[in-house]
């Protein structure tokens, strides 16, 4: 116990002497929480299209003024012909082509029925398929519109309607900024707790100083304790700051659940990311090394933890990395305590697999780390 | 010149002994256009949807077989109340829940008007909203089909056609992003680590003190990334357009020699930092912990710019990759020359001059 | 058997095919000042490091201060010392701060530390630095203050692995003397080194090529042995006949 002491009061002097590092663990986590989940937002607006009017008649302006007016399009140009539209595509200035022919309003009228032209960009197949629909949706409107002008009153209302009535529950605005910000916390965290974990130990490796360590009577656990303590409660400190500072204070986000379930679940992820910390270590010679290896598998674990993308919608086989992934559990909680309410029940099998989690790769890193040779 | 070469080839020893950083250098690139290629979709597939139908009438169930037919759904059929569905979002069974009202059919023949309510954890908005709009498709689609026979008159149709990437793959808008992201992060990445390392270990000295210009070796240092940054990138390129079936319109060697300009630009930033750090973990984490997230929003590859609110969209700005980005599309996909991207190509190189002559100014106050 | 404070029989160490060393057999005894030396790659760090149980022979017997070398390790690191070749304090914790941490380490008690200290810092003339970083101080002195830390806790032997390297005459001499001071206190110094007027103040030296003892008894009697008029004509008479390379 008193080892540990000594372990513990050398360790926070290093990491609070260190002048270059203190703002990159305190500062740098809660700064992009405060930037990045105003970045991510899958909400497609302001939607940029060319027009090409062949037709100048009252449908045809009705329809453009229709579409400037929904607010999900700004009219980047007329153009007096498709090529010229599409050169607006090539340089980016428009997403979205819309060819009215010449000869729209008199034959609507002649022959019962016209097809407009529509090309989309769709380098990004998501934000072309959306844009495609806005803009289809709102045709569709105007065409009911102009029905109902041009046929008076007719039997239409004798057609079958079913009343979609949807409800959106959790998120009534549907804000994204609610969705991203418990997950982004989580990433962020994480990225801290491994890399801050792994490259220490590294570096008394590079600088010698374990060897120091391997010949004194300190026993293995004190000194592994001694490194993980600090970083656990550096990493329970960021949550703090990062939910009830920026979470709550800045996005608004009150966690409907108990504040004190994460703190639970906090308490075992750190444990299991702070083992993946040391583990890489183990593996690692240089600091370099440690980087490479942690950058690798940061990466990874970003992108397969549904913090972007939904873990459901991707094949079986990236399912399972999903759920090897410490950090896609922690996101859905987060995610579901905060914004749901949900209970310890609901969470049983979460916290059975962190500890999991926890135990093996700590066992797994202090079986790797050797005093001996 | 032959000492530069010396130098050069140290270098590399130090990168091919360490198959740890050949991992990272070399492993990653691949593992991301694996993952954006084959397990990472904006869709939303295989969503559990619980469908409460208390009609159980030849309507409903004809609906229901149509969401069972698309492959957006898992359906299970549940009767559930409010309060159940409640706790199943809770729990993370479902994430959108039909509520067919008993009467459902016999209301739709008789007073011509029915009701069905949609229920979606918005927990996820895009999932939810994503799912609703699916839902309500079929709904109507099925609404069509049995208003069938009657002639709408007066119809405004659409043909639509989707430019570039007809079959609206993730790739086509991942694999661009994905260059940009590992050709900056890895360069910046290991050059500011690189230059650091000797630093710290003190062998920068050793080389300053060598007869050979400092700045030679500073530059030698670099070298090595350059030329595995452009194997990077050719392994990207090979894999994307053999494996996920990308298209390449472009001239490959404009597309080379713009690949170089963002090379460049992403040395000399790790130059910049190595230059004002003292130690590996201060350049480490500046690299990593403060730019992977900024790389990953900013190019614009996750999420568009444009949908950004204006100050994020000025920031954007100064991230190169947001400039190579759209010069990769252009090249790439567009199938476009140097006329359309002199301005992106451009703000890249003067990016490169700036960043070279401030950490060059740095350098120099460090030598005297 | 009490005053005997290093044993080894026949230990060994390979590294697959490499045999480092190649059954040493020895005996320190306590109080002793027992100069290890040999060319670079004649295996001395790796003998070292097995007697500090940082690396687990491969073969034979070996006793420190009367513990095994195998079943024991955690007594015998409670009673030597260690410092290596490698700077190995905290560059980024101040004089005190690590006295205090190795004081800690070893168990001593508060009052102890406090003590040791300011003794240990009035001996080396540290008055002034006692609050600056290690980092910060002079190669010697930091050597100076590694060794002092190492025998903080009154261990029964110190290993020092080539602890004057690249440290002035005049520090090397006063490095000796701490060296002094320590062995009349009782303590076993167990050092390597390639300075051979360092040699010359060892009682004993062995002389290690190519992994195994080649000579082993006072300076004065190897020079006799070997009929030469110093210690370097004594290393290099032993050293010229090996086959490794020096890395």
């Amino acid at each position: 116990m008193r080892t540990l002491k000594f372990l513990l009061r050398k360790e926070f002097r290093q990491i609070f002497r260190n002048r270059a590092l203190l703002p990159m663990i305190f500062i740098m986590p809660i700064l992009q929480l405060l930037v990045i989940p105003l970045a991510a937002d899958y909400e497609v607006k302001n939607i940029n299209i060319s027009v090409v009017d062949h037709d100048h008649s009252t449908y045809s302006r009705e329809l453009i003024s229709k579409i400037h007016s929904s607010g999900y399009f700004r009219l980047a140009d007329y153009s007096n012909s498709f090529n010229d539209a599409f050169k607006q595509i090539e340089n980016n200035k428009s997403d979205l082509v819309l060819e009215i022919p010449h000869g729209f309003e008199r034959n609507l009228i002649r022959e019962n029925s016209q097809q407009l032209f529509i090309a989309v960009n769709a380098i990004n197949g998501i934000k072309a398929s959306l844009g495609g629909a806005y803009l289809n949706n709102i045709i569709a409107g105007y065409n009911a519109d102009l029905r109902v002008q041009l046929t008076e009153v007719q039997k239409f209302s004798r057609r079958p309607t079913i009343h979609i009535t949807s409800s959106n529950w959790f998120n009534t605005l549907l804000n994204y900024t609610y969705f991203m910000v418990p997950g982004i916390m989580v990433s962020l965290i994480t990225m801290v707790g491994v890399y801050m974990c792994a490259l220490n130990i590294v570096k008394e490796k590079e600088t010698g100083t374990i060897e120091q360590i391997n010949v004194t009577p300190i026993k293995k656990y004190h000194f592994i304790l001694g490194k993980l303590i600090p970083f656990w409660l550096i990493g329970v400190f960021i949550f703090s700051v990062s939910l009830f500072g920026v979470a709550r204070g800045v996005y608004g986000i009150v966690p409907v659940g108990n504040v004190g379930l994460l703190y639970a679940f906090l308490a075992v992820f750190l444990v299991a990311v702070l083992g993946i910390g040391l583990l890489i270590s183990t593996y690692s010679e240089t600091q370099q090394q440690a980087m490479s290896l942690a950058f690798f598998f940061m990466m990874v674990f970003i992108l397969m933890s549904g913090l972007f993308t939904s873990v459901d919608s991707m094949p079986e086989w990236a399912i399972v990395i999903a759920k090897c992934n410490p950090m896609t559990y922690f996101i859905e909680v987060n995610r579901m305590v905060i914004l749901k309410g949900s209970s310890f029940a609901d969470l049983k099998n979460h916290f059975l697999i962190m500890g999991g989690f926890a135990v093996v790769f700590n066992t797994w890193a202090i079986l790797n780390y050797k005093k001996t040779s | 010149m032959k000492q530069f070469l010396i130098f050069v080839r140290k270098e590399f020893y130090h990168v091919f002994r360490d198959p740890k950083t050949l991992l990272m250098l070399f492993g990653m690139p691949v593992t991301l256009i694996l993952l954006f290629g084959f397990a990472l979709t904006n869709e939303i597939k295989n969503s559990k949807i619980a469908v409460c139908d208390y009609a159980n009438d030849e309507a409903t169930q004809r609906i229901v077989e149509k969401l069972r037919a698309n492959n957006s759904f898992e359906i299970q059929e549940v009767l559930m109340s409010h309060l159940q569905i409640e706790e199943a979002f809770k729990r993370g069974k479902i994430k959108l829940a039909i509520v067919f009202p008993t009467d459902f059919n016999s209301d739709l023949q008789h007073v011509n008007e029915a009701q069905v309510q949609v229920i979606a954890d918005a927990s996820d908005p895009n999932t939810a909203t994503t799912l609703t709009n699916y839902v309500r498709n079929i709904v109507m689609s099925y609404q069509n089909e049995i208003t069938d026979g009657k002639t709408i008159p007066y119809q405004i149709k659409t043909e639509t056609r989707m430019l570039y990437n007809p079959e609206l793959k993730g790739a086509t808008n991942f694999v661009p992003g994905v260059m940009a992201l590992v050709l900056l992060l890895v360069c910046v990445l290991m050059t500011s680590v690189s230059i650091v390392r000797e630093k710290e270990t003190g062998t920068m000295e050793v080389l300053l003190v060598s007869p050979f210009n400092p700045f030679l070796v500073i530059i030698s240092k670099a070298v090595p990334y350059f030329f595995l940054s452009l194997v990077n990138l050719t392994v990207i390129l090979v894999l994307s357009v053999f494996l996920l079936d990308m298209p390449f319109n472009g001239n490959i060697f404009l597309l080379y020699g713009e690949s170089s300009i963002l090379i460049i630009t992403a040395l000399s930033l790790g130059l910049l930092i190595s230059n004002s750090t003292q130690s590996q973990q201060a350049a480490m984490l500046i690299s990593l912990l403060g730019m992977l997230f900024p790389t990953l929003m900013f190019t614009g590859f996750l999420f568009p710019l444009e949908n950004m609110p204006l100050p994020l969209q000025v920031i954007a700005n100064i991230v190169p990759s947001k400039w190579y980005y759209i010069i990769v599309k252009s090249i790439m996909i567009k199938g476009l020359g140097f006329s359309a991207i002199w301005k992106e190509t451009l703000i890249l190189v003067s990016m490169t001059v700036v960043l070279l002559f401030v950490s060059f100014k740095k350098f120099k106050i460090r030598l005297a | 058997m009490a005053d005997i404070a290093i044993s080894t029989n026949k230990l060994t160490k390979r590294f697959g095919d490499f045999v480092a060393t190649n059954e040493i057999t020895f005996d320190v005894q306590q109080g002793e000042i027992f100069g290890f030396l040999g060319a670079n790659g004649a295996g001395k760090t790796t003998a070292m490091r097995m007697l500090c149980g940082l690396s687990v022979p491969s073969s034979g017997e070996a006793t420190i201060a009367g513990y095994d070398i195998y079943k024991q390790t955690e007594e015998i690191k409670k009673h030597i010392g260690y410092m290596s070749q490698k700077f190995s304090l905290y560059e980024d914790l101040n004089v005190i701060e690590n006295i205090r941490f190795f004081g800690g380490i070893y168990g001593l008690s508060g009052k102890e530390i406090k003590e040791k200290s300011n003794t240990l810092i009035n001996q080396l003339g540290l008055q002034h630095e006692a609050k600056k970083l290690v980092g910060s101080l002079p190669l010697g002195w930091k050597q100076k203050l590694a060794f002092s830390v190492a025998i903080l806790h009154e261990p029964k032997i110190v290993f020092l692995d080539e602890p004057t390297g690249g440290v002035d005459p005049v520090t090397r001499r006063q490095f000796w003397d701490l060296i002094y001071a320590a062995a009349d206190r009782g303590i076993t110094i167990f050092v390597t080194t390639h300075y051979m007027d360092e040699a010359e103040y060892c009682n004993r030296i062995s002389m290690m090529v190519d992994g195994v003892i080649k000579a082993l008894d006072t300076p004065r009697n190897l020079k006799k042995q070997f009929s030469a008029a110093s210690m370097d004509e004594v290393f290099f008479e032993l050293a010229r006949g090996a086959q490794r390379k020096a890395d």
